[in-house]
């Protein structure tokens, strides 16, 4: 688990460069809430606390927190979020190992259905300074001068409200939130994530199968959508280094718990949160969907490895194992 | 030549730690003040005891007999006097005591005279009993009887192979007898061959042991037999199990409960190839073999030991150190902590391992499994070992079955590089132990229910026979009464009383006839065929009661 954060650090410097070091305060937050909680519910549940508080699982749950909610939310947003994801998402399961659904994902699902404008207040880039950041996060709020939609959401709101004539290349020529390819400043942390991805690849932590699978599967669908009608859906390089998909397709659908575990499992699972996750960008009234399509996804897991089991040594009945 | 080698998935890459005890060469162990020489050969081999306590033996003499196809006979390891023939601790991980035949050694260590075997003029099923009376057996350490792997199969063998890749950590034994007698294990590959009728030999060995390679290699070019190759495979552990040995080297994948016959192909440890070559070349039954001692020792080495000779008696030789807390009977993989030190060395014993707390550290704690997957990865029975572990802890043996449970080999990959620290085998053997048990309770249950019913059954009729015997007493005493009576008042007989007395006959008649009909139904009226089928029944009794009778207690 350390490793996990470790590989994670790139994309936080990345993001501190383009928004300014409110995340560390909110990854700061985060963290003390999750071990916190994990303390109390360990002692209460009787498990010896520090074995556990140790394996680091409670901080990548909290620094996946952070790094999803808006670095400006209010303080008590992330850590109400982050007493949801410990408490109940991941200990009322039954804690580690035992939570059928990704504990990050949880929080981030509860807080944008119960608190969308909060949720969605994200801020521009070299907007504000680190005080009027601070000032949102603890109050008092002052939101004008430094949020800004995010791209994905900018693009739907652009797309589906406003009037008809509306095209992709319109609105991503125009925007102050789009960047060279993706969202302004986005595009690049989605870089550093990526960076620290294919390092813990490289480390064996985790396999190709999933973020690859998540990754070529976005790319296909929105590339194929992109052909058909190129002024309604965003192209596909957009989507995957817009909000959370390179974040999520090294680090969100990784979690090895609440996943699918088979080779092939793998390729279903990740393919199929892409696909969901696509679907609810493109048509959905979340501008972001992969906190959503990892749930759903994860409600399916246990059916996919059921399904997907590989054939053991010598029962493979093709050439191989017969003389 | 073989054109490639193929590969397994999973292994582990663990120290290997062979430098300890790679360069001693291999010693003869001196004789121990008792021998003790287990009779059970397996779950379904025990031999059967031919010597007296107080009996004198030679070394090589047959202790016990073979029993059943599966077993082999048993000999004294080394002149002497048989002691005792009781229950004795043997190296097994359940712990329990089997019967074993314990010898004095008086010292002499004289040999029986022995006889080499012509085994070209021989039949192979002559050559294989003359291995079965050798007490050749598996040196590898399942033990499995070389007689039965020699057999013919269903379409014969095409490829023999010799497995020396000896791919535990620490062990070396294989490694030095390799180096010290390549040419024996070479003849004994010979003689394999020969009855095998096999085609070409393989020897495999892993490229961490160059100097057993290079002496195999040159033996092979002293004969001038073809179609023999000593191929290095790559150095990852699990490349010494049987099956993965064979897919390295042929391709072939042998899948639980298939033999490597049903696939042209058979696999033997070099020490056993050493062994029928001692057999058959010199008439020598397999009374020693070698065996690593390292670990936490102070001076790691191969030794040839005498099979029944005491653990603790070997331990002087390689000098434990003082911190020793425990002993593993193999590898550090897969041995089995040692209960006690008064277990003998047994044939499948390749390695008494030293452990520390420095050397072997205990575990860190257990953690949950987070179903990473780095088992699965490891697996060489390429199965997932997590989801056997969560059938296991949660008793769901059936389900554990369904994920091919006993497809495990408990090579211990998985438990060594669960980030967890999930001790994953020990809770394999658990459910496997525990499904074996419940599949003995159902038969126990299957057969105590019948023996109920039988039992019914037989108390029913039994009744029915009391109850028919009982009537047709009555009747007759009440017929003889009416005779009498009859009799009696025959002068004073009128038309009216005969009439009445032939009523009452004829009633007697009628119960007389119906106590007939109540006879046992199945035991009047059998065919000739039936009459002899009873009698060869009653033999085989008489039979089982005769063989039985030496081993029931002795009535005075």
């Amino acid at each position: 688990m350390l490793r996990v954060l470790l590989a994670l650090m790139p994309g936080i410097a990345a993001y501190v460069w383009f928004f300014g070091a409110a995340i560390l305060v909110q990854i700061a937050l985060t963290s003390v809430t999750a071990l916190a909680a994990e303390v109390l519910i360990l002692s209460m549940r009787g498990k010896p606390v520090m074995q556990y508080l140790t394996d680091g699982s409670a901080l990548v749950t909290a620094w996946l927190i952070a790094l999803t909610f808006p670095s400006i939310a209010p303080w008590w947003l992330t850590v109400l979020g982050t007493l949801l994801a410990i408490v109940i998402a991941k200990h009322l399961y039954g804690g580690l190992g035992q939570n059928p659904f990704n504990p990050a994902m949880v929080a981030f699902a509860l807080m944008i259905v119960a608190y969308p404008s909060l949720m969605s207040q994200w801020p521009a880039v070299g907007a504000g300074d680190f005080a009027q950041h601070m000032n949102a996060i603890f109050g008092p709020r002052q939101l004008d001068a430094i949020t800004m939609a995010t791209p994905l959401d900018a693009l739907r709101t652009a797309l589906h409200t406003a009037d008809a004539r509306a095209t992709v290349a319109g609105v991503l020529g125009s925007g102050a939130s789009f960047g060279n390819i993706g969202g302004r400043g986005w595009e690049w942390i989605a870089v550093a994530y990526l960076a620290g991805g294919l390092w813990l690849m490289q480390q064996r932590i985790i396999t190709w199968h999933l973020p690859v699978a998540f990754l070529a599967t976005l790319f296909a669908v929105a590339g194929l959508f992109s052909l058909f009608d190129p002024t309604q859906f965003a192209p596909p390089l957009f989507h995957v280094l817009t909000g959370g998909a390179m974040l999520g397709a090294f680090f969100i659908v990784t979690d090895p718990v609440s996943g699918a575990t088979t080779p092939k499992g793998k390729l279903i699972f990740a393919g199929g949160v892409a696909l969901l996750t696509w679907i609810i960008r493109s048509f959905g009234a979340y501008p972001d969907g992969i906190a959503f399509a990892v749930l759903l996804m994860n409600i399916a897991a246990p059916l996919i490895d059921r399904y997907t089991q590989p054939p053991v040594f010598g029962r493979k009945q093709q050439e191989r194992g017969k003389p | 030549m073989i054109s490639r080698l193929f590969t397994f998935k999973g292994g582990v890459k663990p120290d290997s730690h062979k430098d300890e005890s790679a360069g001693a060469p291999i010693r003869k162990a001196p004789l121990p003040s008792r021998l003790t020489i287990p009779l059970r050969q397996s779950t379904r081999a025990m031999a059967r005891s031919v010597v007296e306590p107080g009996q004198r033996v030679l070394k090589g003499e047959v202790i016990a007999a073979p029993e059943g196809p599966m077993c082999i006979a048993v000999h004294a390891t080394s002149s002497g006097t048989v002691r005792a023939i009781e229950a004795q601790p043997v190296p097994h991980p359940s712990g329990l005591p089997a019967p074993s035949i314990i010898i004095e050694p008086d010292g002499e260590d004289r040999w029986l005279e022995l006889k080499a075997f012509d085994y070209r003029s021989a039949t192979p099923q002559q050559t294989r009993d003359f291995l079965r009376d050798c007490g050749i057996v598996g040196l590898g350490g399942a033990g499995f009887p070389s007689h039965i792997k020699l057999g013919p199969g269903e379409k014969g063998i095409e490829t023999l192979i010799l497995n020396g890749a000896e791919c535990e950590p620490w062990i070396t034994c294989d490694d030095r007898l390799m180096r010290e007698h390549p040419d024996g294990i070479l003849s004994g590959a010979l003689i394999m061959r020969h009855i095998t009728g096999a085609r070409r030999i393989l020897v495999g060995i892993e490229d961490n042991k160059p100097q057993a390679i290079e002496a195999m290699r040159a033996a092979v070019g002293r004969t001038s037999e073809a179609e023999i190759e000593v191929v290095a495979v790559p150095t990852r552990y699990p490349a010494g199990g049987e099956k993965q040995l064979i897919r390295v080297l042929t391709g072939i994948e042998i899948p639980y409960g298939k033999l490597g016959t049903h696939f042209g192909v058979q696999c033997f440890n070099v020490g056993s190839a050493y062994a029928v070559f001692r057999a058959v070349e010199h008439g020598e039954p397999l009374v020693s073999r070698v065996l690593t001692l390292s670990g936490n020792m102070a001076h790691p080495g191969n030794f040839d030991v005498l099979i029944g000779t005491p653990i603790r008696e070997l331990l002087p030789l390689a000098e434990p150190r003082a911190d020793t807390d425990r002993y593993l009977m193999g590898g550090p993989m897969m041995g089995v902590a040692l209960q006690s030190l008064d277990m003998p060395v047994v044939k499948g014993t390749n390695c008494i391992l030293a452990g520390s707390p420095v050397l072997f550290p205990p575990p860190p704690p257990e953690m949950p499994c987070i179903r990473c997957g780095a088992c699965a990865q490891a697996c060489p029975a390429e199965l997932q070992p997590f989801e056997l572990y969560w059938f296991s802890r949660a008793r769901i043996f059936g389900k554990a079955q369904e994920y091919d449970l006993f497809d495990c080999i408990e090579c211990g990959c998985c438990s060594y590089v669960c980030p967890s620290r999930i001790p994953l085998v020990d809770y394999f053997r658990f459910a496997k132990g525990e499904i074996w048990a419940r599949e003995k309770e159902k038969a126990a249950a299957d057969t105590a229910r019948e023996r109920y019913e039988f039992r019914l059954a037989r108390e029913e009729r039994e009744k029915a026979e009391k109850a028919a015997k009982l009537a047709a007493k009555t009747a007759a005493g009440r017929e003889k009464a009416a005779a009498a009576l009859a009799v009696a008042q025959k002068p004073a007989a009128t038309p009216e009383e005969d009439a009445k007395k032939a009523l009452i006959a004829a009633a007697l008649e009628r119960a007389r006839a119906q106590k007939e009909h109540v006879q046992p139904e199945n035991v009047g009226n059998l065919t000739p065929e039936q009459q002899a089928e009873v009698a060869a029944i009653e033999g085989r009794r008489a039979e089982i009661r005769d063989m039985a009778k030496p081993h029931l207690p002795q009535e005075d």
